[in-house]
């Protein structure tokens, strides 16, 4: 067995003949929060939804918990564990605000510990005053703070966020950050991310993808000022 | 050896059978992705083409080849204009006025003609194997839907109008960000669907006969057909047809048609269990 | 905001109970017999109704064939009370049959995870291939155990339910118990809906990605919700085949036709739409059958163009539309108090 929470070894995914992602592994312990970043194209998204399990992969394998997650269904990896935030928000638009947290509570938990832990979780992200609201009629911005509260809900212990901050303003960015910190202390995140401000609050560890293979990883201050990174990716930004 | 060969005649038959009347529901649902539930009322105006023009001495073949299409094709041309065009993008909607299509065409023809069942004679005489005899009229549709498929064939290879209908079929938003007037080619695909069933209609109805409901009869075996092939309209419509055919034309022979239709919606369900989008998902997936 | 105390849902509901309350208790003391006997079979067909306006309505699952298991039920029913001779234990087996048949096809439609359209035309052509079944077994080889099937003729001798003393009830007590069973099966949609299981369900239809990613197995949940539906269309079954018996019109495309219509001239995402739009559309139809109007009356012609009408022109349906035109008109009257949004409207359907 493994005391790796989520182990990635040796993914490749092909697209008829387009490699999207050649042999990349991924390693994360409990308690990690681990950035996933890259140009575009670079296979980041592709490797997120291998790990996922939304893709399967060409070859390779992802365990999750020692248990590999190979050919299983969203649910069933829902179930074990995993909280999914996909890139576009993925909501109930019909449904009030607190409907959808709800339904995402009252899956893991029983009845009346769902509904507190409902109350807690809009609280903490800061959407108690929406409760009430369709989703449908809200924000961008405003959308991925519910589909964010939907994934933490069930307290999953690893949390996989596609580009969480896309759409929100600086200051939805800025809590999202301090949140997604606070989260890492009990559970553990894998982020992918464009927004490198946002990268610089939050990364402890990062995966640079250049090309659908690995150019650097370590912990982010090594990652953020090496040349190779610079170059491929930040080269615009910083210049 | 009578028996071998009259059972082979017969599969070919059901086969080539269900290939002509599902190809103008093919065509429809490979390039628009939506069901044509009046499907089976343009087969039916088909057959009343037919049988009306012979009653009036025109040539059965004239009819059908040149009279049935045009006319029901101009039939599909009003209803697109009058009805489809105004819900393009919404696959659901279509389809539900689709059926509403279907009755209103069902409606008209009662009241024009009435509800009774009319025909005309087989043409042709019939070909005796042994104890068993097989209508030359049903050989001859078997070679004219041969033909059909390799026309198509030959278009979609290597016509221009064979190149927009892939392109759309691949990706129809790259499709149209190249130029390709997407309402144009939705209005020719229904104009060419509810041709096709008009020639299909037509060629069937001197043996089947032609009464305003007619279309619901022909509408089980068109629709798991067309469902079971997938979105590849030659391929799909081949494939399942080859093997619905298969099991339907055994099944007429061992027991009855209606039994075999029962034994087509099983064997479809099942093969839709493990294929859900259908033959052409899996196998021969670049093809048209 | 402060709810007004009179709301367009408020008054709707209101509506509602003096219908019932009228066709509980004033009808049946009327003594006219026509209305009793027509408005048993418009009961049951509001059942069908709002079967397929609970799974298309609220769970996005489309079933053109919902007559199958209509149909289903009701010569389950004839079939079982034909042999076992207790009419009661019939009908609750065959209210079972249905929900079963629906059970073993949605299995295969929800574990093969087909498409809407795939979903729709199989269950169409189930209730077609059903029809053309049962219209061929007027030999006398086609009998279930006592039961002869009866082709194109139906049974006509379907048992009519008993009451504790074992004799045949009278056409006011069917009356009765199909506006009763009309009422349980809206008060159980209700109830349904209202359930975790019928959130998850509506949720589904929703987004079902995001059902998935929250750890609910969608299959379970559309198996669920499809059963139940079929157990009420085959309940409707039961019910027709005590008012009038089984014949295989139950399943034609016909019917399946009227039922689609219902279901969209009413309201797709209501309840109460649906069987509105079948009681209204049933005697539509009937009183244009005494206008002897000649051929143009054709039923098809009709029926197709009020949904062709009603796809391009009113999509959403007569119930929606009311309550809209409902709250403008209390917005109005309640001036100078705000007026509400339209669009909260439009979206505030579901929760009443």
């Amino acid at each position: 067995m493994t005391d790796y929470l989520l182990e990635a070894r040796n993914l490749t995914m092909r697209f008829g003949g387009v490699v999207a992602v050649r042999d990349v592994s991924l390693s994360l312990r409990e308690g990690e929060l681990h950035c996933l970043i890259g140009p575009n194209g670079a296979g980041k998204s592709t490797f997120f939804r291998m790990l996922s399990g939304q893709y399967r992969p060409t070859s390779g394998e992802v365990l999750f918990r020692g248990q590999s997650i190979n050919g299983q269904s969203s649910a069933k990896i829902a179930r074990a564990g995993m909280g999914i935030k996909t890139q576009v928000p993925s909501v109930f638009n019909a449904m009030t605000v607190r409907e959808n947290v709800m339904l995402a509570a009252v899956r893991a938990l029983p009845p009346n510990l769902a509904r507190r832990r409902c109350d807690e979780v809009m609280k903490r992200i800061g959407i108690s005053h929406l409760a009430a609201e369709k989703v449908g009629i809200l924000a961008h911005g405003q959308r991925q703070l519910v589909e964010l509260a939907t994934v933490i809900a069930p307290r999953p212990a690893l949390i996989l966020l596609d580009e969480p901050a896309a759409g929100m303003t600086g200051e939805e960015v800025e809590g999202l950050g301090d949140l997604l910190v606070e989260l890492a202390r009990s559970c553990s995140v894998i982020v992918v991310e464009h927004d490198m401000s946002f990268i610089r609050r939050i990364a402890r560890s990062i995966t640079v993808f250049n090309q659908g293979s690995v150019l650097v990883e370590g912990p982010a201050d090594q990652v953020l000022s090496d040349q190779r990174v610079r170059d491929v990716y930040l080269g615009r930004e910083v210049a | 050896m009578d028996y071998v060969a009259i059972i082979l005649l017969q599969t070919a038959i059901s086969i080539a059978n269900l290939v002509l009347i599902s190809a103008g529901l093919a065509v429809i649902f490979g390039m628009m992705r939506v069901i044509n539930f009046a499907h089976g009322e343009f087969l039916m105006l088909g057959g009343y083409t037919a049988v009306i023009a012979t009653q009036h001495g025109v040539p059965l073949l004239v009819s059908c080849f040149i009279l049935a299409p045009v006319l029901v094709g101009l039939v599909g041309l009003v209803v697109e204009y009058l009805v489809i065009r105004h819900l393009y993008g919404r696959l659901l909607d279509t389809m539900l006025a689709s059926w509403g299509v279907s009755l209103i065409l069902i409606g008209l023809v009662t009241v024009a003609f009435g509800n009774s069942v009319s025909g005309i004679s087989t043409p042709f005489g019939s070909l005796s194997i042994g104890r068993f005899s097989i209508g030359f009229y049903e050989l001859f549709l078997v070679a004219v839907t041969l033909v059909m498929v390799i026309a198509g064939y030959l278009v979609m290879r290597y016509s221009r109008v064979g190149l927009i209908a892939r392109a759309t079929m691949q990706d129809r938003d790259m499709a149209a960000s190249l130029g390709v007037n997407q309402r144009a080619v939705y209005r020719a695909t229904f104009v060419t669907g509810a041709a096709l069933s008009g020639l299909a209609g037509a060629l069937i109805a001197p043996i089947a006969g032609v009464v305003p409901t007619i279309g619901a009869s022909y509408l089980a075996k068109c629709f798991i057909t067309v469902i079971s092939g997938g979105p590849a309209i030659i391929a799909g419509t081949l494939s399942a047809s080859g093997l619905l055919g298969g099991v339907g034309g055994i099944m007429t022979f061992l027991a009855t048609p209606v039994l075999a239709e029962v034994a087509l919606l099983a064997a479809a369900v099942v093969l839709l269990r493990v294929l859900p989008q259908g033959i052409t998902s899996k196998f021969f997936r670049r093809s048209q | 905001m402060k709810t007004p105390l009179v709301t367009s849902g408020r008054l709707g509901a209101v509506a509602m109970i003096l219908a019932a309350a009228w066709a509980l208790f004033i009808v049946p003391s009327g003594g006219d017999m026509t209305l009793i006997l027509s408005g048993s079979i418009y009961c049951a067909f509001g059942i069908l109704a709002l079967s397929l306006a609970l799974i298309w309505g609220f769970g996005g699952i489309l079933s053109f064939g919902q007559t199958a298991f209509f149909g289903i039920g009701g010569y389950a029913y004839a079939v079982l009370a034909l042999n076992i001779g207790n009419t009661t234990t019939a009908a609750l087996l065959a209210i079972l049959v249905a929900a079963a048949m629906a059970a073993a096809i949605g299995y295969f439609m929800f574990w093969g995870r087909l498409g809407d359209v795939y979903l729709g035309v199989i269950t169409l052509v189930l209730s077609l291939i059903l029809y053309r079944f049962i219209n061929q077994t007027s030999g006398s080889e086609w009998k279930i155990g006592k039961a002869p099937l009866g082709g194109f003729n139906g049974i006509p001798s379907t048992p009519i339910l008993n009451d504790l003393d074992g004799n045949p009830l009278w056409p006011e007590d069917i009356y009765v118990l199909c506006v009763v069973a009309l009422i349980l099966s809206y008060i159980l949609c209700r109830l349904l809906l209202a359930t975790y299981f019928g959130r998850v369900v509506v949720a589904l239809r929703e987004n079902e990605l995001r059902a998935e990613l929250l750890g609910y197995d969608t299959r379970l949940y559309k198996l669920g919700v499809f059963s139940i539906a079929g157990g009420l269309a085959g309940l409707a079954g039961v019910l027709f085949a005590n008012c009038v018996f089984v014949s295989p019109n139950m399943f034609s495309l016909t019917t399946s036709s009227q039922l689609l219509v219902w279901v969209i001239v009413g309201g797709l995402g209501t309840l109460a739409g649906p069987v509105m739009a079948c009681f209204l559309l049933l005697a539509f139809s009937a009183w244009l059958g005494t206008l002897n109007a000649g051929v143009w009356l054709d039923p098809n012609l009709v029926m197709g163009l009020v949904l062709t009408l009603f796809v391009l022109v009113l999509p959403k349906g007569i119930l929606p539309l009311m309550r809209s035109g409902c709250d403008r008109a209390l917005a109005a009257f309640r001036r100078p108090a705000p007026a509400a949004e339209p669009g909260e409207a439009m979206i505030g359907e579901e929760a009443r």
